[in-house]
């Protein structure tokens, strides 16, 4: 974990309001792990105190990549950053993907910029195997081709069937289980707004697929003291439930462990 | 260092020896542990951990905290590990760093406040003990031991009776007089008093028409509060004799000056930890470099010089 000032390379608009920020960070690029998040210092920000999270969408050498949508004040006033400038960063935080357990077929879940989480894991994981990619439309679906060029099967859904197949990711998901990957043993690789997270994580339980969620809190310190992003998890030896940090003890959880009821 | 080999920057707070009047407050650093890779603890004046109380807790339903302008209002309600928990799982950890650990403690009845003071007494690396009597966010009523006097006497008599660990109390912003809190600390046998906590507050989701906050009301910091910790400050500094820890919004070293300057013989930063863990360094460096500026020897120059 380290705090460093790191300048911004390159940052523009991707397609329909989604940005791509590069910047140089030779303390934090090189120790990024999959899923893993950075905590950024948004400049010119005024009232508002706190950081901001955002999954490290890539690492290569000292260069971090952030993908972001421009939604709420702080990734409003971001967008304004041109290259040139600094950002203070804390980072690699939090506990990212595991890896492939043995013998298992990788499925990546993204639900709209979901997929800027998965990337590393899309890069990094050993066997690659099918992507399902959802948004609203088709300016939510980013970055197939990167994905396909390092070997994953990309199936794309929307909404409102402006690009791929008319539906929800977990549709898409539910027919290529019940056709093409029936044989397979699956196990999930899962970023997405909550509702799309509950509905995979039903689906892993019910099915007994390993699943692996990234959860998207509200955060504040980033590292783990001030106690705002938790969540709750279950203990599986006494069956009674505790708080997880989702900056420390996530953003990463097991399907299993995650209190589905209390998620909202 | 040659620079500033003049400049003795150490203080005793109620007999608490620290490098530097600059402090990290609780609830605001973890235990140390979680800003160890980022923060050279061996810098800090002093560590002030969150607050302990006897039993494990699990604090309060989410969302605990809502940004705010300049400030950040929170009820995480005091979740934490309980005595044994923070002596087993973090005394270990801290005792390996050369800096003063003062534990805030809390609890839900006095009898609680006084046995937390007796376990915390016989534990080895622990520099003294932050009363915390102001705690807005705990439904028993813990809030009520540093607003109504008779109960904050009681209190204090109380742990003080319990332990002869130097004893901070944590003062409540919202009475009526600051003073009066003060003193009664003073005459308790406090060695210090700290001030202040959180002010009380509350935010509304105004499309929801939710409070922002799942305990509806929570405590607001950050620099929103700091002209009222000031003041608050410079009242309570003028009314006791024992030493005065200044905290509230403290972010740079502008805002440090302003506290010692009002009174205040040490000061602690907050919420800032959350948003930039490297503030306090930058403060005891930049305190430091202020000080051979003016051709002070000390800290303890600045304090109190609040010009008519």
């Amino acid at each position: 974990m380290y705090q460093e000032n790191a300048e911004v390379v390159d940052h523009a608009e991707i397609q329909g309001g989604y940005n791509l920020l590069i910047m140089r960070s030779s303390s934090i690029a090189p120790a990024v792990r999959p899923g893993q998040f950075v905590h950024v210092l948004i400049p010119h920000l005024g009232e508002s105190i706190l950081r901001r999270p955002f999954s490290v969408f890539k690492a290569d050498g000292d260069q971090l990549a952030i993908l972001y949508k421009g939604v709420g004040r702080g990734t409003r006033t971001l967008s304004y950053l041109r290259p040139g400038e600094t950002l203070n960063v804390i980072g690699p935080l939090g506990r990212g993907y595991p890896g492939l357990t043995e013998g298992r077929y990788p499925v990546l879940m993204a639900g709209g910029y979901g997929m800027a989480a998965l990337y590393l894991c899309a890069r990094e994981l050993p066997v690659k195997g099918t992507a399902f990619f959802g948004g609203r439309s088709a300016a939510d679906i980013l970055c197939v081709k990167e994905f396909e060029a390092l070997g994953w099967r990309v199936i794309v859904t929307t909404e409102d069937g402006s690009l791929g197949k008319s539906g929800k990711v977990t549709d898409a998901l539910d027919a290529w289980m019940a056709g093409e990957g029936a044989p397979v043993l699956p196990e999930l690789f899962v970023c997405g707004p909550s509702g799309m997270l509950k509905a995979v994580a039903e689906r892993a339980l019910g099915q007994g697929w390993p699943a692996w969620i990234s959860v998207d809190n509200n955060m504040g310190c980033g590292v783990g003291a001030c106690l705002t992003c938790v969540l709750k998890v279950r203990n599986s030896q006494s069956g009674d439930w505790s708080w997880a940090r989702a900056c420390r003890e996530g953003p990463v959880f097991n399907a299993e462990e995650i209190i589905w009821e209390a998620v909202n | 260092m040659s620079d500033s080999s003049s400049i003795d920057m150490s203080v005793d707070i109620g007999g608490i020896r620290m490098k530097n009047p600059v402090m990290v407050a609780s609830g605001t650093f973890g235990y140390g542990p979680e800003y160890a890779d980022l923060v050279d603890l061996n810098r800090l004046g002093a560590l002030v951990v969150k607050g302990i109380c006897l039993q494990p807790t699990r604090g309060n339903p989410t969302p605990r905290t809502a940004e705010v302008a300049s400030g950040l209002l929170n009820a995480i309600g005091l979740p934490g590990p309980g005595v044994d928990g923070f002596v087993k799982s973090y005394m270990p950890f801290l005792r390996g760093f050369n800096v003063p650990v003062i534990v805030n403690i809390w609890g839900k009845t006095i009898d609680e406040y006084v046995e937390v003071a007796r376990r915390f007494d016989q534990v080895e690396g622990i520099a003294g003990l932050e009363v915390n009597v102001s705690c807005p966010n705990i439904k028993e009523g813990s809030a009520l031991f540093g607003t109504d006097l008779d109960m904050f006497r009681r209190t204090l008599d109380g742990i003080r009776g319990a332990t002869r660990l130097p004893l901070i109390p944590k003062l409540a912003p919202n009475v009526a007089d600051i003073t009066a809190f003060a003193r009664a600390a003073e005459h308790c046998g406090a060695n210090a008093i700290s001030l202040i906590n959180s002010f009380p507050g509350m935010a509304v989701d105004i499309k929801t028409r939710r409070p922002k906050l799942a305990n509806v009301t929570g405590g607001l910091t950050g620099p929103a509060i700091r002209p009222i910790a000031v003041r608050l400050v410079w009242q309570a500094a003028k009314a006791v004799t024992i030493p005065v820890i200044g905290m509230g919004g403290i972010s740079t070293l502008d805002d440090a000056l302003e506290f010692f300057i009002v009174g205040a013989n040490a000061v602690a930063l907050g919420t800032v930890n959350f948003t930039n863990p490297a503030a306090a360094v930058a403060v005891i460096d930049g305190l430091t470099a202020y000080l051979k500026q003016i051709g002070a020897s000390s800290p303890r120059e600045l304090v109190g010089t609040l010009a008519s």
